[in-house]
């Protein structure tokens, strides 16, 4: 299968699995998709996420401490594909928790399970050859990230070996909300255009809706994960997937009413 | 000046930057990171093609951190185990008493060359927070080190001597609180603040170039031990013991008696309180190959593939996973990797220190307890070299609470 977007800009959720437990995680992820995300990431939980600012860790912390596992993750995501058969589904992990289930055997089961597309935040193009050749015979697309302080040779390089869209990060740093999108990121994304005719997704820090109208002047699509689980973090469990549902369709809100045909 | 040109003259430049060792090793971070990393790579480079580095250097080394360090002849230590003569590598005795004042002279110099002023590192026994803190004084550089809560509790003067010798100190309280942590931490600051900072890692870990470029700084032990020793007995050591955390000082002490196929090369790692996982540091026994922070090695990990808390007694060893060159040198077979308990460790803490007037750092204690086992059984022809990397000042807490000396 393929990633695509319905809608202008995309709208990539993240969600770290098994924060605060798997049942929770699954009926959040289908409060998202009917809010109007495009595309899930499901975010499999590891003990030492050094990409990740407090909010994921804690998420993380939380999810390792009750016991997810990747294939939990890829249980979720064969449920999900069953009833919400168009939505895009991104395994997003650390490298570690894959190579201990064995590349091809997470492979295979990703595929089983109905994902699209993979994603390892510490897995960078120059050591993917493998990796990028067992995805291939499983139909998954490998995602990439591009950032800002990537030379163009890097980016023409990520370009190169990413399929389905490639996430372009906003700015120099972890993940996690702020109050501006940082300046970088339209540079990054003009830059990245020279290389490649995928969609570029764009995130880290996009929180409000007011940042999602502003980068979907040059982005195709946006990634909001920080704020989404910190809003998980301040609900309960029974609240928080009509929260989630609710702050996602406000994201789409002002840009559904700006592009709307009259 | 003949002590100094000798120095330099052993610091031959590095030909290659291979950044594997077969298998292991490689380049497993954030995108963010990866010009930073190039930047190194490439400055370090060409600061090996320049002699002015390399003089440098050992000059710092001679005048500054106090190379050559001493070969000794623990003579006491032998007669009380009756077997192979021992050879202590004094490693202590250098400026802030460890090995690792040597990677950060030569890490500082790299920064300077790179025009970065701030520098970030991480350190678990506090040895080489203290050793960045003090080369950042040398050379006016900002300086903070990342260091978990748990290990700033038991490594509390050398806390207190990073501040003053100026560095900030971040308290890491995620996690285990221990070194694994505050390498996360010092990472996460990197990816943030990686255009103006040098994280200056304090072993042969994380990606690449750092594994190779850390092993070269510390080559100049095992350099100047070949040499000592074929001067103080015509022959080559029959083993060379180090301890090994992330694995600096024993890549530096084993490097350069690779191709030395008679000398055993044995690295001992933290056996804690026992065999079971979250109990050690004894990634050979328990761990098996895996990714943490940047590369590829053998990982104490579960089996999802979460990384494992660790303990010793010795903060300094008490990290998930271990330099990959180790881990090559471990499958080719060419170095051995054993392990030594808490409690093993603490007793050749005591019997160095009485036999032989020396009080060697926890860590470097596990490398004793090594010794004392083996010795015994060896001939009194044998030689056992074992590199001291660091001395006891800073453990006095733990080993008091631990020994509970009594008017002893």
């Amino acid at each position: 299968m393929a990633i695509h977007f319905q809608n202008h800009p995309g709208l990539v959720v993240y969600l770290t699995i098994g924060d605060p437990d798997l049942a929770t995680s699954k009926k959040i992820a289908l409060a998202a998709i009917d809010a109007g995300a495009d595309v899930l990431e499901l975010g499999v939980p590891f003990s030492d996420p050094l990409a990740d600012g407090p909010v994921i860790q804690r998420a993380s912390e939380r999810a390792v401490h009750n016991g997810t596992r990747l294939e939990d993750v890829l249980a979720l995501a064969s449920a999900l594909r069953k009833e919400r058969p168009s939505v895009g589904l991104v395994v997003f992990s650390y490298l570690n928790p894959i190579l201990r289930l064995g590349l091809e055997s997470f492979a295979a089961a990703a595929e089983k399970s109905g994902v699209d597309a993979v994603l390892v935040t510490d897995l960078i193009a120059e050591e993917s050859e493998e990796y990028r050749a067992v995805l291939r015979k499983h139909r998954l697309q490998p995602i990439f990230l591009a950032a800002p302080t990537s030379p163009d040779h890097r980016l023409a390089r990520i370009a190169e070996v990413s399929e389905g869209f490639i996430y372009a990060i906003s700015r120099v740093g972890i993940t996690g909300a702020q109050q501006q999108v940082a300046g970088d990121a339209r540079e990054l994304v003009t830059r990245l255009r020279r290389f490649t005719k995928l969609p570029i997704a764009l995130g880290f820090g996009i929180s409000n809706a007011a940042h999602v109208a502003v980068v979907a002047e040059y982005a195709d699509a946006v990634v909001v994960g920080s704020a989404i689980v910190a809003l998980i973090e301040q609900s309960s469990a029974e609240e928080a997937p009509a929260e989630v549902g609710k702050f996602i369709a406000a994201l789409r809100a002002p840009v559904a009413s700006e592009t709307a045909v009259p | 000046m003949a002590e100094q040109n000798r120095i330099e003259l052993e610091m031959p430049p590095v030909a290659t930057v291979p950044g594997r060792f077969d298998a292991y090793g490689g380049r497993y971070v954030p995108e963010t990171l990866m010009a930073a990393l190039q930047e190194l790579e490439a400055a370090y480079a060409e600061a090996q093609r320049d002699p002015a580095f390399s003089s440098e250097l050992a000059h710092l080394l001679h005048h500054y951190a106090g190379r050559p360090t001493p070969l000794y002849f623990a003579s006491r230590l032998t007669e009380s185990l009756g077997g192979a003569k021992i050879y202590l590598k004094r490693e202590d005795l250098l400026h802030t008493g460890a090995h690792k004042i040597n990677n950060c002279l030569g890490q500082g110099l790299l920064a300077r060359r790179m025009a970065k002023r701030r520098i970030i590192a991480e350190t678990g026994a506090g040895q080489h927070g203290v050793a960045t803190a003090t080369v950042c004084a040398l050379f006016g550089m900002e300086c903070i080190v990342y260091m978990g809560q748990e290990d700033m509790r038991r490594q509390e003067l050398n806390v207190y001597r990073m501040r003053l010798l100026g560095a900030e100190v971040r308290s890491v309280s995620t996690g285990s609180a221990t070194l694994k942590d505050a390498i996360n931490e010092a990472m996460r600051d990197w990816v943030v603040n990686v255009r103006t900072t040098h994280y200056l890692l304090g072993s042969v870990l994380g990606a690449h170039p750092y594994p190779t470029m850390v092993r070269d700084f510390q080559r100049v032990i095992g350099v100047e031990a070949r040499r000592q020793i074929l001067e103080a007995e015509g022959r080559l050591p029959n083993a060379v013991l180090a301890c090994v955390g992330g694995g600096s000082n024993a890549i530096g002490a084993f490097y350069e008696f690779i191709p030395d196929r008679n000398v055993r090369l044995i690295g001992v790692e933290a056996g804690g309180r026992g065999p079971a996982l979250g109990e050690h540091a004894a990634r050979f026994q328990g761990g098996s190959p895996g990714v943490l922070q940047g590369t590829y090695s053998y990982v104490l990990q579960d089996d999802a593939g979460q990384i494992s808390s660790t303990h010793s007694v010795s903060a300094g060893l008490d990290y998930a996973s271990v330099g990959p060159e180790h881990a090559a040198l471990h499958d080719s077979g060419r170095a051995e990797y054993v392990s030594a308990s808490d409690e093993s460790a603490l007793q050749a803490t005591v019997r160095l220190a009485r036999t032989e007037g020396i009080l060697p750092a926890l860590e470097s204690a596990h490398a004793v307890a090594e010794a004392v086992r083996i010795a015994p059984a060896m001939d009194r022809n044998d030689i056992l070299l074992i590199n001291v990397s660091g001395r006891g000042d800073k453990d006095m807490g733990i080993l008091a609470r631990e020994l509970k000396l009594q008017g002893a």
